[in-house]
C-alpha cells in the first residue's frame, strides 16, 4: 500500500506538477470558501445548500496541496482514499482521472465529499494545519470531482474482476451495505442487496436532507452499483420476510448485515407521547423518503410554527432545519450542554445560526404539557450548568436548582441518539449482541459468532457516520474475500 | 408490485383483497401484519394479513376506508398493482391450549381475528367469538369465522342482526355462564378500551391487538409508540399485541387523531 503511494508519487507527471510551484507559493494560496445559498432564501427552500466550487476555484485550491512524501490525510480516511493523487488530478485538469481515483477505494464519492465530517477526519490530518494555515478543502474538492464526472455523463465503472459467480447477500442498503456491495461487486461475486425500506440508500434517503444531500446524487450512485452488477431487492426483511435459512437455501455463501441503528432513543419523560411529540427519524422520514413536505403526496406532517428539536447532533441539525424550511417561525435547539461539547458538524451548526435557528443551549426538557386534544403545546425546560469532565470527555451538565422556563411550542422532534434496530438481532440465530443490542464482531474482520456472517455500519457501532458505515463495508468486504479465497 | 388477484366488497366501506405475495403467505403467523403503499406518492400504512395460502402464496386483506390512503387502496381493483408492499411485521399471537379463548371483535376487527381464532382453535381452545358492529351490513367474515369457531354471538348497536348491544354485552354474558381463560379483542380503540375495563372487573386475562399510525413499520420511527404498564412501546416492533389491562388506550385515542388536520 505504502509502497503503491510512494511509486505513483514518483510518476512523471507528478514530479512536474510539484515542481511547477514553489510550496511557499501554494501555502499563500487562501482555502476557497464554498458557495452557498443565501440564508434568508434557502431557509424556506429545499435546494442544496452549498452549490458546489467552479472549475477555477477547484483548481487553484488542488494547487494548495503540497503532495507530501507522508500523506497523513490519507490516515484520517476511513476509505483510504488516495487523497494526493485525486487532488493532483485536479491541478492538472484531469478531472475524470481524479474521480476515478475516488472510486478506487470510496463507493459514494458525490455523497462523501457532501456529507463527511471532513475537519475531524482528512482534513484534520493536513499539513497546512502545522503550519497554522486552514487545510486543504479535500471534502470539497471530492465533491467537486464526483459532481464534473457526473455532469460529464461520462461515469467511469471501477475495474471488475471475473465473475466467480459466487453470491453474497447484503443486509441493509444504506452506506455499510452500498459500499460492502461496490467492493464485493469489484472482487467478482454476485451481489444482492435486500432492503426493508421501498428505496434504496438507508439513511442517505431517509435521513439526510435533501438540502444537504440531494437524492439525485444518491441515486446516481446507486446506479453505478447496478452498472456494476449488484442486484437490489426493495420490499424485503430478512428474518422476516425472508428467514436466515432461506438465503442459505437460495445459495448465498455470505451475508454482510448492515441494518443500521433504527430504533430512536426517547427521554422518557412525562408528556412525550403527546401528540406533536416526535422523533427526529419520524419527522425525516416522513420529509425526506416520504416527501410529506409536497402536495402530491399523500403522507401528512405536522407544519409547526414554534418547533423545538431536542438534541444538538447532525441528526437534531438537520431536523431543525427541515422545520424552518416547512414555515416554522421559531426553530429551535433544545441542548443540555454548551456548544463547544455539540456533536453536529461545525458546518452544520453555522447554517442553521445563518438559517435564523435559536439555539437554546444548556437547557433541558424535563416535561411537555398538552391541550385538551392531546397535542403538545409547552415545555417545561431545565436550566443547566457544566461541571466536571464525565466518560465521553465532555463537561457534564448539571441542574441549576430551580431554575425553570417554561416555553411554547407546537412540534416538538426528539433527536437523542438511536439504538440498534433489534429486528435482525431477534431474528438471526448465532449472533452474539451486545448489552446494548448491538452485533459483537472481530474488530479486525468484522466477522460476527457466525462464520460466513459479516456485519458493520451503525448495528454495530450503535450510531455513527456515513462515512465510518462505508469504512466497515470496504473493511468486511476485504475480510470476507480473504475468507472465500483461503478458506 | 403485487398484483390484487380477487377483489369482495364486504359492506359499504370494507374491502376485501386477495393479494400476491408468496414470500409473505409463506412466512406469516396469526398476529401478523404488513405495510401498504399504493402509487409513487403512496402513504404507508399497516394493515393486518386476515388469511394466508402458501399454495397459491396469496394473502388476503381487510381495508376499511377511513382516511385517503385507506380509501385509494380501495378503490384498486382486480388486476392492479399495490406498489409497495413489505412484511409479515411485529410479533406473531402468543398462542397455546389456554382453556376456553374469548375473540371480541368490533367492526373491520374481525379480519386480523380470523387467523388468531384459526390458531387458537388448532391449538385445542374452545373458541367463543363475539362479532359486533353499528349495524347489521357492518358484520363481516361471519361464515368464515364460524369454521373457527364453537360459538358465535352476534351484537349489533341498533339490533338489526343477532342481539342489540355492544359487544361487551356479548363477552359479559359469556364471562357469566362460563370460565373464560383468555380474550383477545380488536377492533376501534375505544371499544378495546371498555372491553379492557370489563374483563379487568372479572379480573379475565387480556390481550388486544393495536392499529396505530406507523411509517416504517420496523422499529425505526417510533410513531406507534404506545404507553403499556407505564413504559413506552413500539407496536411495530413490540406488538401489535399486548396485555389490554396494561395499555393507556385514552393516549393511543389521542395519538390515532394526530395528523387529522393535516391530511
Amino acid at each position: 500500500m505504502i509502497e503503491d503511494l510512494k511509486k505513483q508519487r514518483n510518476e512523471v507527471w507528478r514530479e512536474e506538477l510539484r515542481k511547477s510551484l514553489k510550496n511557499k507559493e501554494r501555502i499563500a494560496i487562501p482555502r476557497v470558501k464554498m458557495p452557498e445559498l443565501e440564508a434568508a432564501f434557502r431557509s424556506r427552500s429545499y435546494d442544496e445548500v452549498n452549490r458546489g466550487l467552479s472549475a477555477k476555484d477547484a483548481l487553484r485550491e488542488a494547487k494548495r496541496c503540497l503532495d507530501c512524501p507522508d500523506p497523513s490525510c490519507i490516515n484520517g480516511c476511513p476509505v483510504e482514499i488516495n487523497i494526493p493523487k485525486f487532488i493532483k488530478n485536479i491541478e492538472r485538469n484531469e478531472i475524470l482521472e481524479a474521480a476515478k481515483t475516488l472510486k478506487e477505494t470510496s463507493a459514494l464519492p458525490a455523497v462523501c465529499g457532501r456529507v463527511c465530517p471532513q475537519e475531524k477526519q482528512c482534513e484534520s490530518q493536513c499539513i497546512h494545519l502545522k503550519m497554522k494555515s486552514e487545510p486543504v478543502a479535500v471534502g470539497y474538492l471530492e465533491r467537486f470531482a464526483a459532481d464534473y464526472e457526473r455532469e460529464s455523463g461520462s461515469i467511469s465503472l471501477p475495474e471488475l474482476a471475473e465473475s466467480n459467480g459466487i453470491k453474497i447477500a447484503v443486509i441493509g442498503s444504506g452506506p455499510a451495505g452500498l459500499s460492502f456491495a461496490g467492493d464485493m461487486a469489484k472482487y467478482g461475486y454476485d451481489v444482492t442487496v435486500f432492503e426493508a425500506l421501498h428505496e434504496i440508500g438507508g439513511v442517505l434517503k431517509y435521513g439526510i436532507p435533501e438540502f444537504r444531500l440531494p437524492n439525485t446524487i444518491v441515486d446516481v450512485e446507486i446506479d453505478n452499483l447496478r452498472k456494476m452488477g449488484v442486484k437490489f431487492i426493495t420490499n424485503c426483511i430478512v428474518g422476516k420476510t425472508l428467514s436466515q435459512e432461506d438465503l442459505h437455501n437460495e445459495g448465498y455463501k455470505g451475508i454482510f448485515i448492515a441494518g443500521g441503528a433504527g430504533l430512536p432513543n426517547f427521554m422518557n419523560i412525562p408528556g412525550e407521547n403527546l401528540s406533536g411529540v416526535l422523533s427526529a427519524n419520524e419527522y425525516l422520514t416522513r420529509v425526506n423518503l416520504m416527501g410529506a413536505n409536497r402536495k402530491e403526496t399523500d403522507t401528512p406532517v405536522f407544519f409547526g410554527k414554534n418547533v423545538a428539536i431536542i438534541g444538538g447532533g447532525n441528526t437534531a441539525m438537520d431536523s431543525v432545519r427541515t422545520a424552518r424550511r416547512l414555515g416554522a417561525e421559531r426553530a429551535m435547539i433544545i441542548y443540555r450542554r454548551s456548544e463547544e461539547e455539540m456533536p453536529a458538524r461545525i458546518e452544520e451548526i453555522k447554517h442553521a445560526k445563518e438559517e435564523g435557528i435559536i439555539f437554546m443551549n444548556l437547557h433541558n426538557p424535563i416535561r411537555y404539557v398538552g391541550d385538551e386534544k392531546g397535542r403538545v403545546k409547552q415545555m417545561i425546560l431545565q436550566k443547566m450548568e457544566l461541571g466536571e469532565p464525565d466518560a465521553s470527555g465532555r463537561r457534564r451538565p448539571v441542574e441549576i436548582q430551580g431554575a425553570i422556563e417554561t416555553i411554547d411550542v407546537d412540534m416538538v422532534v426528539v433527536a437523542i441518539g438511536v439504538s440498534p434496530n433489534p429486528l435482525i438481532p431477534n431474528t438471526f440465530s448465532g449472533l452474539d449482541i451486545s448489552k446494548w443490542g448491538t452485533i459483537t464482531v472481530n474488530r479486525n474482520t468484522l466477522q460476527t459468532g457466525l462464520p460466513e456472517v459479516f456485519a458493520g455500519g451503525d448495528i454495530v457501532r450503535g450510531g455513527a457516520t456515513v462515512i465510518l458505515a462505508m469504512g466497515d463495508g470496504r473493511k468486511a468486504a476485504a475480510a470476507m474475500h480473504r475468507k472465500m479465497k483461503c478458506g | 408490485m403485487n398484483q390484487i388477484v380477487k377483489k369482495v366488497i364486504l359492506s359499504e366501506n370494507v374491502v376485501k383483497l386477495e393479494v400476491e405475495a408468496p414470500l409473505i403467505a409463506k412466512s406469516r403467523k396469526a398476529g401478523h401484519f404488513v405495510i401498504v403503499k399504493t402509487g409513487k406518492y403512496g402513504e404507508r400504512i399497516p394493515l393486518t394479513i386476515a388469511s394466508a395460502d402458501i399454495r397459491s402464496g396469496r394473502i388476503t386483506l381487510v381495508i376499511q376506508k377511513v382516511g385517503k390512503s385507506s380509501r385509494k387502496i380501495c378503490a384498486l381493483n382486480e388486476g392492479d398493482y399495490i406498489t409497495d408492499l413489505v412484511g409479515p411485521l411485529g410479533k406473531a399471537t402468543h398462542i397455546e391450549r389456554f382453556g376456553t379463548v374469548v375473540c371480541a371483535c368490533g367492526g373491520v376487527g374481525t379480519a386480523p381475528m380470523l387467523p388468531i381464532a384459526e390458531a387458537m382453535k388448532k391449538a385445542g381452545n374452545k373458541v367463543v367469538t363475539v362479532l359486533a358492529a353499528r349495524t347489521k351490513e357492518l358484520i363481516i367474515l361471519e361464515e368464515e369465522m364460524k369454521c373457527f369457531s364453537d360459538e358465535i354471538i352476534i351484537m349489533t348497536d341498533d339490533g338489526s342482526y343477532g342481539q342489540k348491544g355492544l359487544v361487551t354485552n356479548g363477552v359479559e354474558q359469556i364471562i357469566n355462564r362460563e370460565k373464560v381463560d383468555l380474550c383477545v379483542t380488536i377492533g376501534p380503540a375505544v371499544m378495546m378500551k371498555f372491553v379492557s375495563l370489563l374483563t379487568q372487573k372479572y379480573s379475565v386475562p387480556t390481550v388486544a391487538s393495536l392499529n396505530t399510525i406507523m411509517v416504517d413499520g420496523t422499529g425505526m420511527c417510533g410513531a406507534c409508540r404506545v404507553t403499556v404498564g407505564g413504559k413506552t412501546r413500539f407496536v411495530c416492533v413490540d406488538g401489535p399485541e399486548f396485555d389490554a389491562h396494561q395499555v393507556d388506550f385514552d393516549e393511543m385515542m389521542l395519538r390515532l387523531n394526530a395528523y387529522k388536520d393535516y391530511e
